[in-house]
């Protein structure tokens, strides 16, 4: 490296010549001064001292009391009704053949319950169905959609990365294609309370942004579900994909392998103790991987829906941290150690050596 | 006398020969010449005359004349000296074999000091022979090209492959066009070769491999976790950022290739001189250099503008030295040039090599083998200094030249910490390989119970149902062992950055950042000499934070290496010791005194030297006396006996008016390549021995105001076996001295022994030496003797032998030497002082306070490096020495044997002592002070536990004792030993002793080594050190080349080490842990998802998230930190130098700190993990809403763990680490707004739910929380030296501090 320096100083030299050009140049050679090259830029140097420590911990625990209370009290606010309903909906005389009552098209799916609200659920109360152990997280499965397809028309044909459901036997591209879609679900849910039916509204349930932008206005269903294994739901094909709310609410494909699905929403107050009854078509085959299928009536609160995890955590950890900062306190009380004491210094410490 | 034998054996050969062509009586003639000759005894009474006349011959004459007419001049003027005809074809004859026993009496010129001056008088033989032979070429040329390959037989076995050069002939030169031009090019690539040639390259390096194997894994269908594009751009990114910065190094050496090649010389064509660019110089060419240009290409000399074809050059861009060189051109071909002959011949010369202070060759030149050194070669890149223009033939040329193959890149080393680093990668892929056996045996444990459902899972569906072509087919399934075998190699594309790869790229960076403030650093810049701290490599900044042992040169490193003559015995008798005690001011008044009783005196020196007036005045004696005349021979010696060349200036005519006595004045500047040779020739001159002329052949002495001239028939130069060196001169009279000057151990064994006189001089200056040694005076012995001519004639004979051949030179040339080196007369002895570097002595006592033993390894005597020691405080009075200096095996291990007994060092096996210092080094930092001090005042006094073991152990050791030591099984003794003292000073030792020394703590302690030296001979030591640091001192930049940090005084080193080399480790120890960290972290996080994913490797991320992690997201500021954190001031670390300590101790990373960081790495990722889970469970949230809270939130925690841990925060870390934040952030945001990802607009509706941001609030709370705890009580507990020194360092700026009020000093 520095041989080839040597080598074009070498051609500067001689252009250089005279002793004044040469010296002048040398003089650059001396670092020039900033604050910056020698390290000295102005700066926070900050140290734990037993102030900051004990504000820190003080601090964090202020803020986190509250903010658990707050959750905590969200949540026991949210009133939740959680019904399963697939072992129960299977007719006595198919409980040992579920797979034949379920695959079977014939067969009447139809299950009525009743639930009781336990409290009064203000409007709006959110319909959704609850899937156990079913890994919609699964690459293959997260992977097998065509975003594409979905935005439009033109792309129609671009089903690469949807198999096994990209074409149709007749080589016709699906729409929409992959397995999401695929195994949309489909049991329905009516709601009747007094015997009157309760309107499920579907507006909103399905994030607008995807409405707007991601499934298009002018895809068709085409060719769906018109294959050898039919799995779930079917679609209107005179309705463009942006419209049906169902699919995009489930082709925003979950993290875990139990969760929620929006259905729907009931626009009207549920009274305590009122009975609901619940129409279920038990459509959606989770029988064969031993699924879970629960219907789920919940309203809403700041926090989302029922959970107390945040604000028992918030609690815990601030109450930690106030706990934390009352033993420094203590520890700083008993047995202070003066910041910067240079007895302390390994080798201030034992100086007798060994 | 010694070396008869071959002699003899030519002799009979000859006889022989002639004996074939000439009738026996002849033979007869010859023969008695024959035995003379070995015998040394060449005075006969015939050659006596043809001496005397022959002198008569100008030297000119006899090599510009080629032409037969020369021939018959001498031919009359031989046949001048005989009566007889008969005599005359004897005569003849006898040349003919004089040629064949000692070899080349023509060849002689090619010694150094071979030039003009000998053909007048040591060669008169040699012209003889020179005439004959063209008589002999006459009468039978047959023969002679017999006689001639005989000649060069044994050369020429060494030069089958020789290189030959046709001067003035490159197309014959170059028929086979093997040589290169003389285009240089340093530029690796071209426009079309860079990215083939540059991808070649950078895929050497394992990592970019491994990115490689990757990609390509992650190409295959069955593994295409990610994208294909995406996939790829890390290794693209790694590529383009290298690719650019290696293109614009390379564009950069191109500009200067291209200025370099078009640069201009005159080269010779068709027998005119015409401008020629660089580049299309061949070899064979005949190219003409004027004064103070710079030299295209090696080229042997031809001619040049002086007469005697010297020429004089700088080598500064070569090797570094200053001072002026000489050079010679042939005499022959000089002669030629000067005439205006056009030059034909041919050069034999060696294959190229890097050696640049060697040259083999011979010239065919007019039908003579001139043989050629290195003194007949000009190099590329030197310049032209103080001559008209010289002549030259290029014989290497381009990248053939000795400064283009000398031009390779020190070696790289790397540090310590890296290897370290490297163990700890082995773990991590150790988890790395564990993580995916868990992923794959789950998910083949998975498919063998779902093996039933497969076909129909809506979420996995392994078969086509679509009726039709692939109806009934598999897809993407390959049996469960098949997918199981997938899912692992998923699994390592998915978790590839658990090994940080982009670590090693970020540590260059980081370490080009550390660079550039080290080589800024105002503090470690030398006026002096203008140099910068260099670093020369860019692998081991963090090695300067560790180092336990310096192993220190004396002279230029610890010393200025400028000499100053200040003590002379002459004869017994010691001079100078006042002036020593005189005070500055005396000083000079002594020295304008005898400036003034010189009186005459011309030559003004640069700098003025202090005589002694006692023996100023003894000079000024008649020449009477055996004192009058060893003080005469003494200064002659000191005048001669060297290679210094005086420069003659003119002085500027301010001087002149001010003297106005001489108007000539002119001053002398005394250029040499040794400091001790120059402060002697100074010396000489102050006191009336102004040397002042030096060709090859004679030198010019002013002795008080009288030009002398004494001609140099040879010079034996100092080498490092025989430690002396010798001037075979002509007195003006006609006397033949031999004046000899070396180190006083060669030099006593070779005086003459008889004389009771020399007996008591020698006793006498024995004891001076020994006092100037203690003094710390550098010594020599100054001796001479005078010759006869017998021990004249024998010597030269055998000195040409040897100057001229072409294997074993050295060797021969130092039999040589001793055949005249004996017997010597004692004229006295010289002390040179060699100054003390400013500070050296401070910095020593720090570097020891810091716990780093400093070694002196030295070349010179015990006694002088024992008063070095004593005067850098390295020794002190209170301690006990133990010197070791064997003479053989047995005596070296009683010694050591009992030192050891003596002073109670125990002989563990040093493996153990090792382990055991480090234990009770750490047992000494953590324990907790059971007996705390009660004192309130603050003392911060340096403990001396470094000597604990043995309170003051110095051990001296010579390097004959080394010899033994070294070689034996006593090793491991030695190092037990010198283990335990506190000062270990090695003196006589040899280059490769040096680095033997190094090599003894380096292979049997783990501890960091440094070797700082300046000269040629530490070379070998800055090598085979951890860490080489090299003085740009008085003796060239061999050392700085070999370096790896170079810089301009040695008392830099406590600021390199003490302050940078802290800072280096502290960072680059934090930043390796860190970027485990980070990475582990993430993929942690990975790891715990896909366990929830059925084992499928589904990144809840997006695949840019993924990638853009650790390049985009989180890269930044840790390069910020490790360039530009730092935990104490500058002022805090050198005025304690124990905190440096922690370096060595392996404090700031260690085995105990990495899994203490993969213990908190695991918490961390789990948290991350299991927090948004249980908020989130049973609920409605998406995986890309999920994967958009784990980025930010593990973006931020590590950016916030960053945060914690930075302890100087400037303006620019506050950019780098928020920006990241805030980079991430809008990244997420454009990746959510492009509707074809399936994330689309995610964000923006996360960004709307408080639970998204108490979530990630509490993640990074509960995270670093434990953390934060272990630091907090640490610091309360068990703080740290440095801990404590930097909340010292930053509470005693602010005196108002109370106690509990927020930190935020700034400095």
């Amino acid at each position: 490296m520095n041989t080839k320096g040597a080598t074009t100083s070498s051609a500067g030299g001689t252009d250089g010549g005279s002793d004044s050009s040469s010296s002048a140049k040398r003089n650059s050679k001396k670092p020039k001064y900033s604050r910056f090259t020698q390290q000295e830029l102005p700066a926070c140097k900050p140290i734990l001292t037993p102030g900051w420590v004990i504000t820190t911990f003080i601090f964090v625990g202020i803020i986190f009391i509250p903010i658990g209370l707050a959750s905590l009290f969200a949540s026991e606010r949210v009133v939740e009704i959680v019904y399963r309903y697939d072992e129960g909906c299977i007719p006595t005389n198919y409980s040992d053949q579920k797979l034949a009552y379920i695959q079977n098209s014939t067969t009447n799916k139809t299950c009525t319950r009743s639930l009781i609200v336990p409290k009064q659920m203000k409007r709006p109360v959110y319909v959704y169905y609850q899937l156990d152990n079913f890994y919609q997280n699964h690459r293959r499965y997260v992977k097998s959609r065509s975003d594409k397809q979905l935005r439009s028309n033109a792309s129609e044909g671009d089903t690469s990365s949807c198999d096994p459901e990209g074409v149709a036997p007749d080589k016709h591209p699906i729409v929409p294609c992959g397995l999401i879609a695929w195994s949309l679900f489909n049991d329905t849910y009516g709601f009747l309370v007094n015997n009157e039916a309760l309107e499920v509204s579907k507006r909103n349930i399905a994030w607008k942004s995807d409405q707007e932008h991601k499934f298009g206005s002018d895809v068709y269903p085409k060719n769906f579900q018109s294959g050898g294994l039919i799995g779930g739901a079917k679609l209107n094909d005179t309705i463009p994909l942006s419209e049906q709310a169902d699919l995009i609410v489930w082709m925003r494909t979950a993290a875990f392998p139990t969760f929620r699905k929006l259905y729907g929403k009931i626009e009207m107050d549920l009274e305590a103790n009122e009975n609901v009854t619940v129409v279920i078509q038990n459509n959606y085959n989770t029988y064969s991987f031993g699924g879970k299928k629960k219907l789920v009536l919940s309203t809403t609160s700041w926090i989302g829906g029922k959970n107390d995890f945040l604000g028992v955590a918030y609690l815990t950890v601030g109450g930690l941290c106030l706990f934390l900062a009352i033993s420094f306190i203590l520890v700083y009380v008993v047995k202070p150690r003066p910041l910067g004491d240079p007895s302390f210094l390994s080798w201030n410490r034992n100086p007798s050596g060994l | 006398m010694t070396s008869g034998e071959p002699l003899l054996s030519s002799s009979s050969r000859a006889s022989n020969l002639s004996s074939v062509v000439h009738p026996p009586p002849l033979t007869l003639n010859i023969g008695s010449f024959n035995c003379l000759c070995p015998n040394a005894s060449f005075s006969s009474s015939v050659f006596d005359d043809a001496q005397h006349n022959f002198f008569d011959l100008n030297d000119e004459d006899f090599v510009s004349v080629r032409d037969s007419s020369f021939c018959k001049r001498s031919l009359e003027r031989s046949a001048s000296l005989v009566t007889t005809k008969e005599f005359h074809s004897a005569d003849s004859q006898f040349f003919q074999q004089f040629l064949l026993e000692c070899p080349v009496q023509e060849r002689k010129r090619m010694v150094s000091w071979g030039g003009a001056m000998e053909l007048h008088n040591s060669s008169a033989t040699f012209e003889i022979s020179g005439a004959s032979t063209r008589v002999q070429e006459k009468l039978n040329k047959s023969q002679r090209s017999h006689r001639k390959s005989h000649q060069f037989e044994d050369n020429l076995l060494h030069e089958e492959n020789a290189r030959l050069i046709y001067i003035s002939d490159p197309k014959r030169t170059n028929d086979k066009y093997e040589f290169t031009g003389n285009e240089i090019r340093t530029s690796k690539y071209t426009l079309i070769t860079f990215l083939p040639k540059n991808l070649f390259i950078q895929f050497h390096r394992v990592a970019y491999l491994y990115f490689l194997a990757i990609a390509a894994l992650n190409q295959l269908p069955p593994l295409a976790v990610f994208g294909r594009t995406v996939s790829l751009f890390p290794l693209l990114f790694v590529l383009c950022v290298t690719a650019v910065k290696d293109g614009y190094e390379d564009w950069r050496r191109h500009r200067s290739d291209r200025k370099e090649n078009n640069r201009e010389a005159l080269v010779l064509h068709s027998g005119q001189f015409q401008l020629k660019k660089w580049k299309k110089i061949q070899a064979g060419e005949v190219v003409k250099i004027c004064a103070d240009e710079a030299i295209p290409c090696d080229m042997v000399l031809l001619g040049t503008s002086d007469p005697s074809g010297i020429a004089y050059i700088q080598t500064m861009n070569l090797d570094g030295e200053s001072n002026l060189k000489t050079r010679y051109a042939r005499q022959e071909t000089t002669s030629a040039v000067l005439e205006g002959d056009s030059i034909l011949g041919l050069i034999r010369c060696e294959q190229p090599n890097r050696n640049i202070y060697e040259f083999t060759a011979n010239m065919e030149f007019k039908g003579q083998k001139i043989s050629l050194s290195q003194s007949n070669i000009i190099l590329r890149g030197c310049q032209l200094k103080n001559t008209e223009w010289v002549i030259g033939v290029v014989v290497y040329a381009g990248q053939e030249t000795k400064a283009m193959l000398n031009s390779a890149e020190s070696p790289s080393k790397r540090s310590r910490l890296e290897g370290y680093m490297n163990r700890e990668t082995l773990w991590l892929s150790i988890f790395l390989l564990g993580m995916c056996l868990v992923v794959a045996i789950g998910m083949g444990l998975w498919l063998e119970r779902h093996k039933d459902q497969l076909d129909t899972l809506a979420y996995y569906r392994k078969i086509y149902f679509t009726n039709g072509r692939d109806n009934g087919k598999t897809y993407k399934y390959y049996g469960i062992a098949m997918e199981t075998f997938f899912s692992f190699l998923s699994s390592i594309i998915v978790f590839q950055i658990m090994i940080p790869i982009s670590l090693y790229i970020t540590m260059e960076l980081v370490r080009l950042g550390q660079s550039y403030f080290m080589i800024g650093d105002k503090h470690m810049y030398d006026s002096s000499t203008d140099s910068r701290f260099q670093c020369r490599s860019l692998n081991i900044n963090e090695d300067l934070g560790q180092i336990r042992y310096v192993f220190s040169d004396k002279t230029g490193t610890l010393t200025e290496n400028k000499m100053e003559f200040q003590r002379a015995s002459v004869y017994g008798k010691s001079y100078g010791s006042s002036v020593l005690m005189a005070d500055p001011l005396q000083e000079s008044n002594i020295a304008e005194a005898t400036a003034a009783a010189v009186g005459g005196r011309k030559w003004k020196l640069k700098s003025e030297i202090a005589v002694d007036s006692e023996l100023m005045s003894l000079l000024h004696r008649d020449l009477v006396g055996d004192e009058r005349i060893a003080a005469h021979e003494f200064f002659l010696t000191l005048a001669a006996c060297n290679t210094v060349i005086p420069i003659l200036t003119h002085s500027p005519s301010s001087c002149c008016t001010e003297s106005q006595r001489h108007e000539d004045v002119e001053a002398i500047d005394y250029q040499g390549e040794s400091p001790d040779e120059q402060a002697l020739v100074s010396a000489a001159s102050a006191y009336g021995y102004t040397l002042f002329e030096r060709t090859s052949g004679h030198i010019v002495i002013d002795v008080n105001g009288e030009k002398q001239r004494f001609d140099v028939l040879g010079l034996h130069e100092f080498d490092s076996v025989r430690k002396r060196m010798s001037v075979v001169i002509r007195y003006p009279d006609n006397a033949v001295k031999v004046l000899v000057k070396g180190a006083d151990t060669s030099m006593f064994s070779i005086l003459a022994k008889d004389i009771e006189r020399d007996d008591h001089t020698r006793h006498a200056t024995q004891a001076h030496l020994t006092e100037y040694s203690s003094q710390g005076l550098r010594t020599l012995v100054v001796a001479a003797r005078d010759l006869t001519d017998a021990e004249l004639e024998e010597w030269q004979c055998k000195y040409e032998d040897a100057s001229t051949s072409l294997t074993d030179r050295s060797l021969k040339l130092r039999q040589t030497a001793a055949l005249i080196e004996c017997n010597l007369n004692l004229l006295g002895a010289t002390g040179i002082e060699d100054k003390l570097q400013v500070g050296v002595p401070e910095t020593i006592e720090s570097l020891r306070q810091a716990g780093i033993k400093v070694w002196v390894l030295t070349g010179d005597k015990q006694e002088t490096a024992i008063s070095i020691g004593l005067s850098c405080k390295l020794l002190t009075a209170d301690m006990q020495q133990i010197i070791i200096n064997g003479n053989s095996e047995d005596e070296c291990r009683n010694l050591l044997a009992d030192a050891k007994a003596k002073y109670g060092v125990k002989s563990l096996n040093c493996r153990n002592q090792n382990l055991e210092w480090k234990k009770n080094d750490e047992i000494d930092y953590l324990e907790i002070p059971a007996d705390k001090k009660p004192s309130n005042l603050p003392q911060w006094h340096a403990g001396k536990d470094e000597g604990m073991m043995s309170p003051s152990l110095a051990l001296i050791i010579d390097g004959n004792s080394l010899v033994y030591i070294l070689e034996k099984d006593l090793e491991s003794e030695l190092f037990n030993l010198a283990t335990s003292c506190r000062v270990v000073l090695c003196c006589r030792v040899a280059p490769l002793q040096k680095a033997g020394i190094v090599d003894l703590i380096k292979c049997r302690t783990d501890d960091m080594t440094l070797a700082i030296g300046d000269g040629a001979n530490d070379v070998s030591m800055i090598q085979m050190a951890d860490v080489g640091v090299g003085i740009c001192g008085q003796e060239g930049r061999q050392a700085v080349m070999a370096s790896d940090f170079a810089m301009g005084q040695f008392r830099f080193l406590e600021r390199l080490l003490l302050v940078h080399g802290h800072w280096n480790y502290q960072r680059v120890g934090y930043l390796v842990l860190y970027n485990f960290y980070r990475n582990a972290v993430f993929v942690l996080m990975l790891f715990w998802y896909i366990l929830c994913t059925a084992f499928s490797a589904t990144s809840a991320l997006t695949d840019w998230s993924s990638v853009f992690y650790s390049v985009i997201y989180t890269s930044v500021p840790t390069i910020v930190v490790g360039i530009l954190d730092k935990d104490l001031s500058h002022k805090t670390l050198i005025q304690y130098p124990k905190l440096y300590g922690a370096g060595y101790r392996h404090e700031s990373y260690n085995m105990q700190l990495f899994w203490m960081t993969m213990i908190d790495t695991l918490w961390q990722s789990l948290v991350l993990f299991y927090i948004p889970l249980y908020t989130y469970k049973e609920s409605s949230i998406d995986i890309w809403s999920m994967g958009s809270l784990w980025t930010i939130a593990v973006v931020v925690l590590v950016n916030i763990h960053l945060a914690m841990d930075i302890q100087r925060w400037v303006l620019i870390t506050h950019i780098a680490v928020w920006g990241s934040i805030i980079i991430t952030c809008a990244c997420m945001v454009v990746l959510d707004s492009i509707p074809i990802f399936p994330n689309y607009w995610t964000i923006y509706h996360l960004a709307k739910s408080p639970t998204y941001w108490l979530t990630i609030l509490l993640i990074i709370i509960v995270a670093l929380l434990p953390r934060f705890l272990i630091k907090v009580i640490h610091q309360i507990f068990w703080p740290s030296d440095i801990q404590i020194a930097r909340e010292a360092d930053i509470l005693r700026k602010r005196p108002d501090y109370l106690g509990l009020k927020p930190d935020r000093g700034s400095s």
